[in-house]
């Protein structure tokens, strides 16, 4: 029996309170990835939140030139982070994405991704068979795996680096409770679409972490998409109803936390579900993310007690935009510097955007790459061998941006060095 | 409206995807941060100063305003297309085309980010010490043209102690050079002081030559907590008494740590009235010695708490504080007119005194900050403007703060500049003659009257 229970997104109008909160200072100008690559005022917070202005005031029409402005932000809340009055432009462009489905219809991207989304079945077939096109599509495929959903084959550019879907997603091939001591807690999974279906070794490699601790985890086999790239696309009831699954899931287990792999999963879970009603307020605590639980569990202490590895590799670190705005940035670094087999060093910029986005590398892939640029730039700088982060999307990015500056680092997700460095 | 064959001819200078007329485009060029908005008719994003010479001979023809525009970060509107007209964007010319290690000196294009700017020297070991808060997205073309100041300003003085030279395009579309790239230059009238400040209204600037300084070595922060503002501004008097010129020496008054305290979680004890943030900076063996001094000479200034950082993240978190006024203001009350007003150092207790009387007079908050070093107060006068009556309330306290700043041999403003927002009050500050003279000047460079008109003086004359 699925409980339904109403999830409402805000609408455009309920941010009038915040778009006024604007004083227009500029400040984001220093900090929006996708200003930092065009240079033009409709790129950048302040000219989106008069462009949300005008349109509220009925000063403006969804034309072209709209439209466009609107489709250019990453959501990564970077403008937010440095905001001095602390506007959330990110949740203001997505209540404008949503206007202008509300108006004109979903893009025909937009209800791709609203369909392949909430359809499990769907989902499940099309990383069957994801293996083989990608393999006639992508240029070159490194040795991590996996093809995010978000992006449907019509819309890859023929020179992206993506990995192949996996044959088996990682949900079917676990049974729904694995048990762990009677005295540590039960963490329900959150696996996220990327660690189900492109990087499910990233999800083994949580799954030893833990197993190595004694937590009990739970992997409910009917959770479904955070819902983030649907609310990058504008598409409302995709989100919604998506959130009211995913509750549904939260209440039919007991458990102490829930906790993600996946930077934009805990964003969905912590930052977008409650602004959607306050039957989502409940599970607020318990919402953490894997390393921030990892260090509570004292983690780190007991990684530095494993043997020293004599030639180590260097790591360094890619703060996910959504890791950052949530302040997450000291426990993914504590974990990555007690790993027995990493020289960690820290690179520029480490907090700046992987171009990503949700879906804007589709619709924006050649500013994408830019912003991409520039950190695969500070990767090489670094001297480092790995990038390591905590989210499946900027893996992706960050292993594209590489391969496009004809660099030799991988990017890679700290739980798969977690795993590597645990005996088996 | 523009008609269709100008803005034809506009996209030929240009080239089609530097000129924009969609509504969009507009409302994004349609404001500063004053919060004021006015609609151009065009939005034209220039390459080289060639394109810009034949813009502006395009519009004497037609006698269409131009408005220069770098940011769009200015506190009084210079950026503003009051007109219509065109915005013409600056951004496009940001490269920095020279660092010469050998001069202390470099050339940059307008549209360069004061930080960038900065970083690019400081990594070759130079500096660059001007500091206008909007360092981080402000472009070296608007610092120029406003002649920005910032908290450094203490020690190291403002912009235009650093430009040596310009290339600009006159109203006429003329290319002049200004000055050079030597340390010294008399021949002829010196047209550079002249463009620094003038607020985009006397030529379009378009190459920047620029006085460098060695980087100094280190530098240590202080925050003081002083127990009445009297402390705090007698402790600035004394150390610069006590011959030591802190790199900035930044207060900020009772009220403004009220709201900081309000807002945030920032722990600041309750019975400190007064902040002053001082920094020193030099070679590192010096520093120690004047950190001992300064702590010395204000000692018996009712210290509550002196916190020296060590490091650069001690420094940043001292920093936290100030960086947090702005925010915690409005959380406080919604709108805020901020004025920058400048008086003698030596004047600035009997200053901040009058501030609070005239609030009480007027019954509206007013708070006060800044860069306590130079004399230059920020004057915040807090209210919500949808309560009836706040909004005359609240002007009527700005115009009796500037009569008392001018009446302490002040200025009305020390850093932001005039644009429209302070243009009615000028004539407080300069006599007739000397604003007929201004106009003079305008005049001869600006006959038409079509860049940036309607700034500066009260009205168009």
């Amino acid at each position: 029996m699925v409980i339904r229970i109403m999830a409402k997104l805000k609408s455009l109008e309920d941010f009038r309170d915040e778009i006024d909160q604007c004083v227009k200072c500029g400040c984001c100008r220093a900090h929006c990835p996708a200003f930092g690559a065009e240079k033009h005022e409709g790129r950048v917070a302040r000219g989106k939140i008069a462009l949300a202005d005008a349109l509220l005031n009925g000063d403006v029409e969804m034309e072209e030139r709209f439209l466009l402005d609107m489709s250019q932000c990453l959501l990564c809340g970077s403008c937010y982070a440095q905001c001095p009055n602390k506007v959330h432009t990110e949740d203001i462009v997505a209540a404008t994405r949503r206007e202008i489905a509300k108006r004109k219809g979903l893009s025909t991207f937009g209800k791709g991704v609203g369909t392949v989304l909430k359809n499990q079945g769907l989902m499940n077939l099309l990383a069957k068979g994801g293996g083989a096109f990608s393999k006639l599509l992508f240029k070159k495929i490194p040795e991590q795996s996996g093809l995010r959903l978000r992006f449907p084959a019509p819309f890859i550019s023929s020179d992206r680096t993506l990995p192949p879907l996996t044959a088996k997603p990682f949900r079917e091939r676990h049974p729904e409770i694995i048990p762990g001591d009677v005295d540590k807690p039960t963490v329900l999974f959150f696996t996220g679409c990327g660690i189900n279906y492109m990087y499910p070794d990233s999800g083994e490699a949580l799954l030893k972490a833990l197993k190595f601790i004694g937590v009990t985890v739970i992997i409910p086999k009917a959770q479904v998409c955070c819902g983030l790239p649907a609310v990058s696309a504008g598409a409302a009831g995709t989100v919604e109803s998506l959130a009211e699954e995913n509750l549904a899931v939260f209440k039919r287990h007991n458990y102490d936390y829930i906790v993600t792999a996946c930077a934009s999963c805990l964003s969905g879970l912590s930052h977008v579900y409650p602004g959607m009603g306050e039957q989502f307020d409940e599970y607020q605590d318990k919402i953490k993310d894997i390393f921030v639980f990892l260090v509570e569990q004292e983690f780190a202490e007991k990684l530095a007690e494993l043997p020293k590895v004599e030639k180590p590799i260097r790591v360094t670190y890619h703060d996910p935009c959504h890791l950052r705005n949530h302040g997450i940035t000291k426990e993914p670094r504590e974990i990555l510097k007690a790993l027995p087999q990493v020289d960690y060093v820290e690179m520029e910029a480490a907090g700046t955007c992987c171009g990503l986005g949700g879906t804007y590398s589709v619709y924006h892939y050649d500013t994408s790459k830019k912003i991409g640029a520039k950190k695969a730039g500070f990767i090489q700088e670094s001297g480092a061998e790995l990038v390591a982060t905590d989210c499946p999307g900027c893996i992706m990015q960050l292993q594209d941006s590489i391969n496009h500056a004809d660099g030799r680092q991988r990017a890679v997700h700290i739980l798969d060095l977690v795993a590597e460095a645990l005996p088996d | 409206m523009l008609n269709r064959e100008f803005i034809a001819k506009l996209q030929e200078i240009v080239g089609k995807e530097h000129v924009e007329t969609d509504k969009a485009d507009l409302i994004c060029y349609s404001y500063d941060a004053t919060q004021r908005k006015f609609l151009p008719d065009v939005v034209v994003h220039p390459g080289t100063p060639q394109e810009i010479s034949r813009i502006m001979q395009l519009v004497n023809e037609h006698k269409i305003p131009v408005f220069p525009r770098g940011a769009g970060s200015g506190f009084t509107g210079g950026s503003l297309p009051t007109k219509g007209g065109i915005v013409l964007v600056m951004t496009r010319l940001d490269r920095i085309l020279e660092i010469d290690e050998e001069n202390l000196v470099a050339t940059v294009e307008p549209g360069v980010v004061t930080e960038q700017f900065q970083q690019a020297v400081e990594k070759v070991g130079l500096f660059y010490p001007p500091d206008p808060a909007s360092l981080k997205f402000s472009t070296l073309g608007g610092n120029v043209a406003e002649c920005a100041g910032g908290p450094r300003c203490v020690k190291y003085g403002v912009t235009k102690d650093y430009i040596l030279g310009l290339e600009v395009v006159t109203p006429t579309g003329d290319i002049i050079k200004t000055g050079g790239p030597t340390m010294k230059g008399v021949v002829g009238y010196d047209l550079t002081k002249l463009m620094c400040g003038s607020e985009g209204t006397l030529a379009v600037i378009t190459k920047i030559i620029i006085k460098l300084l060695p980087l100094p070595e280190a530098k240590k922060t202080m925050l003081v907590l002083f127990d009445s503002i009297d402390g705090a501004a007698q402790a600035v008097s004394a150390i610069i008494r006590g011959k030591i010129i802190p790199t900035t020496l930044e207060f900020m008054d009772g009220r403004t740590i009220d709201c900081v305290r309000q807002a945030t979680d920032l722990q600041v004890p309750d019975d400190a009235q007064a902040v002053l943030i001082i920094e020193v900076d030099g070679d590192r063996e010096f520093l120690a010695k004047q950190v001992g001094k300064i702590s010395e000479i204000i000692k018996p200034l009712g210290v509550v708490e002196t916190r020296v950082a060590e490091t650069p993240e001690e420094s940043e978190a001292l920093w936290q504080i100030r960086r947090s006024v702005s925010a915690s203001l409005r959380k406080v009350n919604p709108d805020k007119f901020n004025e920058d007003i400048c008086v003698p150092r030596s004047k600035v207790p009997e200053m901040i005194r009058k501030i609070e009387v005239i609030a009480d007079r007027y019954d509206v908050p007013i708070v006060n900050f800044g860069h306590a070093g130079d004399g230059n107060i920020h004057v915040n006068v807090m209210i919500d403007s949808k309560i009836p009556g706040e909004q005359e309330k609240a002007d009527k306290a700005i115009k009796e703060v500037f009569r008392e700043a001018l009446a302490l041999g002040g200025t009305m403003s020390g850093e932001h500049g005039v644009g429209i927002m302070k243009a009615p009050f000028i004539p407080m500050e300069l006599t007739k003659t000397a604003i007929d003279y201004m106009k003079t000047i305008k005049k001869a460079l600006d006959p038409n009257n079509i860049l940036n008109p309607g700034k500066i003086f009260p009205s168009d004359g």
